[in-house]
């Protein structure tokens, strides 16, 4: 089982859930965060006294499928979530130890 | 002895008879207008104020804010009905003080008119006028007063400070006699807090952070739905000052329109050309810098006036929370004194150039023939800074003594004191 944490623009949230819907995804987890790399934040000003913020609102989409699924759904949410501007986000992969469903008791991969 | 007591304190709650029998002078148009009026400055104080300030605190201390605004309402209304009408508004004292005759409305009842409308409304008209002062001040020392503090601070200051320049000024003391205009407050009201705020922002101090952290408004669409309130409001406050409904208030009302729309756009204007954004908290202050110039102007200009008034304000007061305040360096947080003051200083320096017998024949000013005006005007200004800096010095002074410290403590500042002195969250997000 691997997790799959996509950090994505927020507007772009919807694109990549029907897209993962349509490969058989049914579920997630979503987070609101902040964060920058290479893009820029944006400046406010009020009174003449000027902020600087950094950091930018995005959403991370956490998922845990089974190993041999991590290509094609890392690639579906790469694809929706792509605009081709600076700021698109990232995706990494982590292993995940073990999973139980919390109704039933099941574990491992019928649990996700 | 105890019984002495007793009726000491019972014939203290009991009015005796009215000052005048006989022929009535009540104007009932003019009663109806004012009793409005008063109810619109009322809505400035714990409404419009409150939201005006509260948009701009941080979130963590929106309500303090409120609180402190809310309080000082409620403060200067009781302190008004037990002492500071008298104090303000009592027989002349060497026109320095009205005195303690009319302690809890001794001497005024039912009857009672004052020029022509019943004394309780022109008692209580003047009331919002010491309910909103004291308020303004707060605004340059948000974010890190103690709220016991405050308390103390508003009990003192519209006693000692308030109510003395409402005398010089409006209840027959010596700047009335010397000749001194100021139709709703510019002295009375915003150089007196303007000045005092910025008294209380250079003895409290900075806040915690101030110049190196991002202090972000808690709502900017609080404090615009503020400022509107305000506008509204002021309506009464200016217009209302002629207590009567007649020409001079409909021409007061007319300026103060005037002056706010045309000081938020100048104020807009000098934004989007210098920081190339028309920002909403510019539209908004603006608007407030307009009606804070017109305030001792009201009754006694023309409208092309009230033009080149709110213009200056907007600019002006642009400059003075944008410019002046980040190179002077002190934390005048939410621009007391930066838009009351100097607003309230251009106003009252504007009503010694431009007052006009054609509108008010008690007024003229420079323009209009008589140079010696302005000249009372700038007596009056400085006599008003100077004794407001002194006493509002004073009246901290021994408020710190009286709650044992001013500020609260750093860890409850950087927590926030919706939290640490009320105990609650303005708001409720997840």
């Amino acid at each position: 089982m691997k997790k799959i944490e996509a950090i994505i623009k927020p507007f772009k949230l919807d694109d990549v859930k029907e897209a993962l819907n349509e490969i058989g995804i049914q579920g997630m987890t979503i987070v609101e965060v902040k964060g920058y790399g290479r893009q820029k934040g944006h400046k406010e000003i009020y009174r003449g006294a000027e902020y600087v913020v950094d950091f930018i609102p995005k959403i991370k989409i956490e998922i845990v499928v089974d190993s041999k699924q991590v290509e094609k759904v890392t690639q579906v949410i790469m694809k929706a979530a792509n605009t081709g501007k600076i700021g698109d986000g990232k995706i990494f992969v982590l292993p995940v130890e073990g999973a139980i469903r919390v109704r039933t008791g099941e574990t491992g991969e019928d649990a996700i | 002895m105890k019984k002495r007591i007793l009726v000491g304190v019972i014939q203290l709650l009991i009015p005796f008879s009215p000052a005048y029998a006989g022929e009535s002078m009540i104007n009932t148009g003019d009663t109806a207008w004012m009793i409005v009026a008063t109810a619109m400055v009322m809505l400035m104080t714990p409404a419009g104020l409150a939201l005006f300030y509260g948009g701009m605190s941080r979130s963590k201390n929106l309500l303090n804010t409120f609180a402190m605004t809310f309080v000082s309402y409620c403060i200067g209304s009781l302190v008004w009905m037990l002492w500071g009408y008298s104090l303000a508004f009592g027989p002349d004292k060497a026109g320095i003080i009205g005195g303690l005759d009319h302690v809890l409305m001794r001497g005024i009842g039912v009857e009672s008119v004052t020029g022509t409308i019943p004394t309780f409304l022109f008692v209580l008209f003047q009331m919002t006028f010491a309910g909103i002062t004291v308020a303004l001040v707060l605004g340059s020392i948000v974010d890190r007063m103690k709220f016991s503090s405050w308390i103390v601070f508003s009990i003192l200051w519209v006693t000692f400070i308030y109510c003395p320049v409402a005398h010089w000024v409006w209840g027959g003391g010596w700047m009335a006699k010397m000749g001194a205009l100021d139709f709703a407050g510019g002295n009375v009201v915003h150089i007196n807090a303007g000045v005092a705020g910025l008294v209380l922002a250079l003895v409290v101090g900075k806040r915690k952070g101030y110049g190196k952290e991002a202090m972000f408004p808690s709502s900017v669409t609080l404090t615009a739905l503020g400022a509107a309130l305000l506008w509204f409001g002021w309506f009464g406050f200016n217009a209302g000052s002629e207590l009567a409904a007649d020409g001079i208030a409909a021409s007061a009302f007319m300026v103060t329109n005037t002056s706010a729309a045309v000081a938020a756009l100048s104020w807009m204007f000098a934004e989007w050309f210098f920081r190339k954004k028309p920002t909403v908290l510019g539209l908004a202050s603006g608007a407030v810098a307009g009606l804070v110039s017109i305030t001792p102007a009201a009754g006694f200009v023309n409208l092309p006036a009230s033009m080149i008034i709110g213009l200056v304000a907007g600019v002006f007061g642009y400059y003075s929370v944008s410019v002046l305040k980040h190179k002077l360096g002190y934390d005048d947080s939410l621009d007391a004194f930066g838009v009351h003051g100097m607003c309230g200083v251009w106003g009252a320096l504007a009503t010694g150039l431009f007052a006009t017998p054609e509108i008010n024949e008690v007024g003229k000013g420079l323009f209009y023939g008589n140079p010696g005006q302005l000249w009372i005007q700038i007596v009056s200004i400085i006599a008003t800074a100077l004794f407001t800096a002194i006493g509002t010095l004073v009246v901290l002074y021994l408020t710190r003594l009286l709650t044992n410290g001013l500020r609260v403590d750093s860890d409850e500042e950087v927590a926030g004191l919706d939290n640490a002195i009320h105990g609650e969250r303005a708001f409720d997000l997840d």
